[in-house]
């Protein structure tokens, strides 16, 4: 077994820090050593998007970064937003959800995408969130609960002049 | 997945992860972003026994004019390329590819050196940098060198650098308004290209046509001729020798070669 390695990382707010092997992936930091199970693992190859949270404010897929590139990171994971967190708040009002597994990876994701253009155009939305996989396949109301958390009406900015009327 | 076990070093500054190349050669590995590393370390496809972590070295992220050129460091993320003015306006064929790349988080972690290290023909920034004519800038304790990216690759996964070597610098042209475009080809979101190309200036390059990133040195040179888009585009896949996988035939990628390079080149041509 390798040496360990000392990581000190905030998450959510909340300083932490373990003596870790250096092959401990970020996921399993999270979940195992924190014991925030938020964060789910899904295909633990970088395609999928569960794992997604953000470190410094920046959305990676967890399963792919090592606890120890996180040293010295603030990590935010679903716990971390508040109860009424807009993102949260629109996935609840839209229906964002079906099971549930992508869930905390897909609001990561649109928290990220929304810190980095808050008012995203649909087209915008799709492809910002196209790191993230449902398998309940239910990606409409996932791409309005975050047009509806950016302000806009989801509606109105789904709406397709060449599907509309006659 | 779990890699198996390795010794970590974060060393504070490039002269000292070159000490650590040195001392230890064969038997480390860079780490930059990870999103090419770790995926093959998590599969035992590698298993270095130590990791020498250079993501978080300011020294290796930049993007600066130099003279007729652009000088990116090699560390510099996917995310950073996509989104830089300085490219935007002097080399706009490397954002936009950037911007292709997997998917947002995998462009907050990859790196531009990273993409260029791994050697994988089926990425799509080696084939750009190919089309560019760009240079790589390798150093190690011996010195430095810089080597065209026309001569930087040697076969799938593996390219001229050493192993005590480490890529601190890309230099691409400053091709301001030159014409250009990024066909890229692929089924799923998220997905690599079947088949890419990139198109700036009258170069071609080509993604996931053979071993390495290729040239359509055909194309070029009738283009260069004085050919139509049409007659050169179908030039395109010569001398090029694409794999067939569950994706596609190699016939198919043939095909989607010719295809796509009429259309970059159409688009090039505004």
């Amino acid at each position: 077994m390798s040496a360990t390695v000392k990581v000190d990382m905030t998450v959510n707010g909340t300083g932490t820090s373990a003596d870790v092997e250096p092959r401990l992936l970020l996921a399993h930091y999270l979940r195992d050593v924190v014991g925030l199970k938020a964060t789910n693992i899904g295909c633990d190859t970088t395609s999928c998007g569960a794992c997604t949270v953000l470190v410094d404010g920046e959305s990676v897929k967890s399963c792919t970064v090592l606890a120890v590139q996180a040293d010295g990171t603030s990590v935010t994971t679903m716990e971390g937003l508040e109860e009424a967190h807009p993102v949260t708040a629109a996935f609840r009002a839209e229906h964002g959800l079906q099971c549930g597994f992508c869930t905390p990876g897909m609001v990561m994701a649109s928290v990220g995408l929304l810190s980095e253009n808050p008012t995203p155009t649909e087209r915008e939305v799709r492809e910002g969130l196209e790191g993230n996989l449902c398998r309940c396949t239910g990606y409409h109301n996932i791409v309005r609960a975050v047009l509806a958390a950016s302000g806009q009406d989801p509606q109105a900015a789904t709406a397709h002049p060449s599907r509309s009327g006659a | 997945m779990i890699p198996v076990g390795f010794e970590y070093a974060r060393p504070g500054s490039v002269d000292e992860a070159l000490a650590l190349l040195t001392e230890h050669g064969e038997d480390a590995t860079v780490l930059a972003g990870g999103h090419s590393l770790l995926p093959v370390m998590k599969l035992r496809l590698a298993a270095p026994e130590l990791v020498i972590d250079i993501g978080r070295l300011p020294e290796l992220s930049y993007i600066t004019v130099d003279g007729d050129e652009v000088a990116i460091g090699a560390g510099t993320r996917h995310s950073t390329v996509e989104t830089s003015s300085v490219l935007a306006t002097e080399c706009p064929l490397l954002p936009a590819v950037a911007a292709t790349v997997g998917d947002p988080q995998v462009r907050h972690r990859g790196t531009l050196g990273g993409s260029l290290a791994h050697a994988d023909p089926a990425s799509d920034l080696p084939a750009a940098v190919l089309a560019l004519g760009g240079d790589v800038v390798l150093r190690s304790t011996r010195g430095e060198r810089k080597v065209p990216i026309t001569s930087f690759y040697t076969g799938v996964f593996s390219t001229v650098k050493e192993p005590d070597e480490l890529i601190v610098e890309i230099r691409v042209p400053r091709t301001g308004t030159a014409g250009w475009a990024y066909e890229k080809f692929n089924r799923r979101a998220n997905d690599w290209a079947i088949v890419g190309v990139a198109v700036v200036d009258g170069r071609v390059g080509l993604v996931n046509m053979g071993s390495t990133p290729l040239r359509a040195s055909t194309t070029e040179a009738a283009l260069a001729d004085g050919a139509s888009i049409a007659d050169a585009a179908a030039l395109a896949d010569q001398r090029t020798d694409p794999p067939a996988d569950l994706t596609a035939t190699a016939d198919y990628r043939r095909h989607l070669a010719r295809i796509l390079t009429k259309r970059a080149l159409t688009t090039a041509a505004g």
